[in-house]
């Protein structure tokens, strides 16, 4: 079965794939890894049949790999992303993602009043809860739920 | 150690640190006027005006002898013409010793803090924090009841979006309190708080009615009832009178009562209170000016 859906993206040789992607989530996690401005080879599919998520995304990111940073950027819109490390088209590692303990630069402020929101200034949140995700400005000192996240 | 620090947010300063500065701000009372600070330059910068506020700190830095720079009307600065609170405070912080500033915006004095190469203190970022306040606040229940350990405080108005009261609350939580909070619905303690507390253990009450806890009080802290505060217009009107405190409620209160309000008071507070002995609010306001000497002069290290 997971051969057959695997067949919908074409394999690569060497990168990574990420998949357990939630659908409606795919472009923000392309933009959190920077993907849009990279010149590796990109697959991605869309709104593939997934039991757990309804609708599922995948990326393929050729001849790339991610360090545990990088990939925990992710963590806010695909809490259930699994990673696959290829070499010589064989998967030589696995890995899921976490919500680290600050979240520095990529979610605004839900605070209308908040300076960060007023001039140019990377936020900065300490993550409260994880599950369900509650994030607490640096600056304003207000908490960001999930219902109210916006990623830039 | 305050030396050096800023002072954004009322937990910035340790348990420790709290009672160091109200021992200092008793010890300004009884002499204030201790030149300490001839030689320093301290910028008062009100982004927004607050003539109450403005005047207790620059009083406060006068009576240690420092200098004064800076605004109380936004409009007279390029911060009109776009400059970036970043880039005054930047270039502020390359002429004075220690900056003191209001902002409108939440988030303000942390931010300013990260930019600034001498220590900020905050006196009011937004709806957000207004530490100075708190600790004047302590001071005064220090003074007045001798101690701040075990004390039964009754909170009262408007304890949704009142922001004196939630850092008092917290600040007040290192000392073993009782709190009894009375509120209309649409006012009421948020649940972060009273989280917070069940988290430390710390006893509280919910309440519509003060009368029913004025007997249990040593503190009263009143605040103001706001009527843009409400949704329900119907509602403001219903609650409105049950929030005013006259003077003959007082009566069967604790002899060591003393009510205190962060002012200024619209109407919550009757004028016929305010020759009671337990009415402390304007004493505690006085108070302010000798709280921030005991800020001002820790920070800058000469006391
Ligand atoms: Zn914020």
């Amino acid at each position: 079965m997971e051969q057959h859906k695997e067949l919908k993206v074409s394999a690569i040789k060497n990168g990574t794939v990420i998949d357990h992607i939630p659908s409606q989530n795919l472009f923000k996690v392309i933009s959190l890894l920077g993907l849009e401005n990279s010149g590796n080879q990109i697959t991605f599919g869309m709104n593939l049949e997934s039991g757990k998520l309804g609708k599922k995304a995948i990326i393929k990111v050729a001849d790339r790999e991610f360090s545990d940073d990088e990939i925990n950027k992710i963590a806010l819109v695909a809490p259930q992303a699994k990673l696959n490390t290829i070499r010589d088209y064989e998967v030589v590692e696995k890995r899921t993602v976490s919500i680290p303990d600050e979240v520095k630069g990529y979610v605004r402020c839900f605070n209308p009043k908040c300076i960060t929101n007023h001039e140019k200034i990377v936020t900065r949140f300490f993550v409260v809860s994880k599950q369900p995700l509650e994030l607490k400005c640096r600056y304003c000192e207000k908490v960001t739920t999930e219902q109210h996240l916006v990623i830039e | 150690m305050i030396k050096g620090k800023s002072l954004v947010s009322i937990d910035d300063f340790s348990k420790e640190e709290i009672l160091r500065i109200i021992e200092l701000a008793a010890d300004f009372e009884a002499n204030p006027n201790q030149p300490l600070l001839r030689d320093k330059v301290i910028a008062s910068l009100f982004f927004e005006p607050s003539t109450r506020t403005r005047l207790s700190f620059e009083t406060a830095i006068n009576r240690l002898g420092a200098r004064v720079i800076g605004f109380s009307d936004v409009n007279a600065t390029s911060t009109t013409k776009g400059e970036t609170l970043k880039d005054t405070i930047i270039m502020v912080s390359n002429y004075a010793d220690l900056i003191v500033m209001r902002h409108p915006l939440e988030g303000a004095a942390r931010y300013a803090s990260e930019q600034s190469r001498v220590p900020i203190v905050n006196a009011g970022d937004g709806a957000n924090q207004h530490p100075s306040q708190t600790l004047l606040d302590m001071f005064s229940i220090k003074k007045t009841q001798g101690h701040l350990d075990n004390l039964e405080i009754a909170m009262v108005g408007d304890l949704k979006y009142g922001r004196t009261v939630h850092s008092l609350l917290m600040a007040m939580s290192y000392f073993n309190p009782k709190f009894y909070f009375v509120a209309p619905d649409e006012l009421k303690m948020p649940q972060e708080y009273k989280t917070f507390l069940d988290e430390k253990g710390i006893y509280y009450e919910e309440h519509r009615d003060m009368q029913e806890v004025l007997g249990k009080a040593d503190i009263l802290y009143m605040t103001r009832v706001q009527k843009e505060r409400f949704s329900d217009l119907i509602e403001y009107e219903r609650v409105k009178n049950t929030y005013v405190l006259h003077n003959a409620m007082l009566e069967g209160t604790k002899d060591n009562m003393r009510i205190l309000h962060p002012l200024p008071r619209v109407n919550e507070i009757s004028t016929d209170v305010d020759s009671n002995p337990k009415a402390y609010y304007f004493k505690q306001a006085e108070n302010g000016v000798y709280t921030r000497m005991a800020i001002i002069a820790s920070i800058l290290g000469v006391k």
